[in-house]
């Protein structure tokens, strides 16, 4: 069987001194209690109402479009749908950070429930969390936010709670280990971290390759 | 794919005269190597990662069966069907029943090196299923029969105007009056093209940048969202992936992907970074219903028992090609086989043997580059050395190279005749070169001068400067 082959040859390529029972023990622990490798980042080793500014410069240096919801989130949403000159319907899962919004507030706008379907033209999600160190959108796939919103629509909102803006990956992680427990995970963790781009044809960046041609995070600052 | 390694002196000779690839590797210094540059100078910690990430990749190796025993176990309680394969045909043969079975007629790809490798579209296609790649980069290939140059930027041999040629005559619903002079018209075209075939999939294929043993995932890196187009629109999800690929936990993954991106085109990170554990879940509204997992050795382990076990560090970000001045001059598809540049340098004889392979890591001027930018810190220059001693003990090296290396072994041993033939080497020179202070046309080395002048010496050996030097010091 190929399994038990190919297993036998690594181990016998390792011929390490260290017994076989002891290697296992140090992989198994280092699974078990994964703990930071990465220094400290100068970037992000800051106070959180810096962390938010980071976080929104990196974004925009990755061409997304970032607001600071001041008053209601839909208002947000509509005035930015309208600036850009785009179709007022949007596509969202279940999220009840979502449903709950007051969208009587915007009434212009026209909510659809489910997964992303080829003729939407915007998604909209809920992010898990915010990181500065990059200025990326940690999502997790679901019947509250379905993954296929985050790539077919031609534009993706995005909110994300200020208070889940996080300084590294590394504090992401931990935050999911507490939602899902140790070693879960969803479907899919999406790291976005502007829209889809390419430069495939002659090196020249172009945005809007096959998945948004428009990233809009909207912070919350409610709580 | 069949190697055309044998004849890299000849390609690289093509490789020369050929005006559209030299204006297209023209870019480079100005492109991905300028944009490495950038993107290191933000991030002071960059080099301390360089070091972490070399620590988190041979503490891998040396555990690695544990590693991929973990990752197994983890993949397979969230759903995952794990298969393993020892070579690329085993490979081909399960990823082609596992279409069958789902009864698949049209399959799409994202981005994956592995599967140039092992030949996968051709076994596919052959098989009867319609394979389409969605990397705007490879579709382009794909439609030209052609195969990547480049590991990250598969299209970069080719100009604007070549893809806007290749669309006019393959996509042949398209009006003449279309305009498609700018970049993103060209992209607008593949993009409307291809949604089509993301819709319609019924099994997606692709790679994976890294396994994580912690949580049983696979990590795709990319910038056009078609890997997770391909991965969450069709049925069924195949990864397929080599055993080198595993990483124990995220906070590992994390330090390999602060180095990732910034050495391959300088982003601090790409737009997407999806980490993919089993199929959908029951309550979920999308996603694929089955999630397999292919992991393929393919000659790695052979690889880790050797003295080249460093180059399975290798994360694939393509940075020691981008900087390599033969790379630079001759583009990817003069070394003749999937991996170019010094990477391929160095795994291309472990992979397909060094009989095929030997005119690869000869092809280096030992510059460095590539070792001082790899975040992985793999020593190529030492590493492709060794494949020509390896070279030159199973008796290997060309008869005139042979020849070569003895009658200088001849000299250098007698300390009187090199000093003498160096000094007549140096005088001769310097009177060939006359007022020039350049050698145009050295005798015996007309291949070497034939593209470029020889400086030449200034008369005297660096033994006699010396001794002058030390003579002068001494008065």
């Amino acid at each position: 069987m190929s399994r038990d082959q190919i297993l036998a040859k690594v181990r016998a390529a390792i011929s390490d001194a260290t017994p076989q029972l002891q290697r296992r023990a140090a992989a198994e622990a280092r699974v078990a209690k994964p703990s930071r490798s990465a220094p400290p980042l100068q970037r992000v080793s800051r106070p959180t109402q810096e962390l938010i500014e980071v976080f929104k410069y990196e974004l925009g240096r990755q061409s997304a479009n970032v607001i600071e919801a001041q008053g209601s989130i839909p208002q947000s949403i509509a005035a930015y749908l309208q600036e850009a000159a785009l179709p007022p319907t949007l596509r969202c899962g279940s999220d009840s950070r979502l449903t709950r919004l007051q969208w009587r507030d915007a009434p212009t706008l026209a909510l659809q429930h489910g997964p992303a379907a080829a003729q939407d033209d915007i998604g909209l999600s809920h992010a898990f969390c915010g990181i500065a160190e990059t200025g990326t959108l940690a999502l997790l796939s679901g019947p509250e936010n379905p993954v296929t919103l985050c790539f077919l629509p031609d534009t993706h909102i995005v909110v994300v709670r200020r208070s889940d803006i996080v300084a590294s990956y590394e504090d992401a992680y931990v935050r999911l280990r507490h939602l899902l427990g140790e070693r879960r995970m969803p479907r899919t963790l999406n790291l976005i971290s502007g829209p889809s781009r390419t430069a495939d044809i002659g090196g020249k960046i172009v945005i809007g390759a096959h998945g948004p041609r428009r990233l809009c995070v909207v912070i919350d600052n409610t709580n | 794919m069949q190697p055309t390694t044998r004849t890299f002196k000849a390609n690289a000779r093509e490789a020369l005269g050929d005006e559209q690839l030299q204006t297209a590797l023209a870019g480079l210094p100005t492109g991905l190597v300028a944009q490495r540059a950038a993107a290191r100078a933000r991030l002071p910690e960059f080099d301390e990662l360089r070091d972490l990430g070399r620590d988190i990749r041979n503490h891998t190796l040396d555990h690695l069966d544990q590693y991929l025993e973990i990752y197994e176990k983890n993949a397979i309680a969230a759903g995952a069907h794990v298969h393993w394969a020892a070579t690329g045909q085993e490979a081909c043969d399960k990823i082609l029943e596992i279409c069958r079975e789902a009864n698949a007629q049209l399959v799409t790809k994202g981005k994956s090196m592995v599967s140039e490798e092992i030949g996968l579209n051709h076994e596919l296609q052959n098989a009867g299923l319609e394979v389409v790649e969605t990397d705007l980069g490879e579709y382009i290939l794909q439609i030209r029969g052609e195969t990547p140059s480049h590991i990250i930027a598969p299209a970069i041999h080719l100009t604007q105007g070549q893809v806007e040629a290749d669309f006019r005559r393959e996509h042949s619903d398209l009006p003449p009056s279309r305009d498609l002079k700018e970049p993103a018209e060209l992209v607008d075209e593949a993009r409307q093209i291809l949604r089509q075939k993301f819709l319609t999939a019924d099994v997606g294929i692709t790679g994976a940048n890294f396994l994580i043993s912690e949580t049983g995932s696979s990590i795709i890196v990319t910038n056009e969202g078609n890997g997770d187009l391909t991965q969450s629109l069709a049925k069924v999800h195949i990864v397929l992936a080599t055993i080198d690929k595993v990483v124990p936990t995220l906070e590992d993954v994390s330090v390999l992907l602060r180095l990732l991106a910034r050495s391959a085109t300088g982003q601090d990170i790409t737009a997407y970074t999806t980490f993919s554990t089993g199929p959908r879940r029951p309550s979920d509204p999308d996603g694929p219903e089955a999630y397999h997992v292919i992991l393929l050795d393919n000659g790695r382990s052979e690889l880790l028992a050797s003295q080249f076990r460093e180059i399975l560090r290798c994360i694939r970000c393509g940075a020691c090609m981008n900087h390599c001045p033969v790379y630079g001059a001759v583009g990817g598809h003069a070394y003749g086989w999937v991996y170019p540049g010094p990477v391929g340098a160095v795994l291309t004889p472990g992979l397909i043997g060094i009989e095929q392979a030997a005119n690869l890591p000869n092809a280096s001027t030992f510059c460095g580059r590539c070792e001082s930018v790899c975040p992985m810190r793999i020593p190529l220059p030492g590493l492709m050395r060794r494949w020509r001693e390896v070279e030159f003990e199973q008796n290997k090296t060309s008869f005139q190279a042979r020849l070569g290396l003895k009658l200088w072994a001849a000299f250098a041993k007698r300390p009187w005749a090199y000093r003498l033939a160096s000094r007549f080497a140096a005088s001769f020179l310097r009177l060939l070169a006359g007022s020039r202070g350049a050698v145009r046309n050295l005798p015996g080395a007309g291949g070497w001068t034939k593209n470029r002048d020889m400086p030449a010496p200034q008369g005297r050996t660096f033994q006699q400067l010396w001794n002058k030097s030390k003579r002068e010091l001494s008065k």
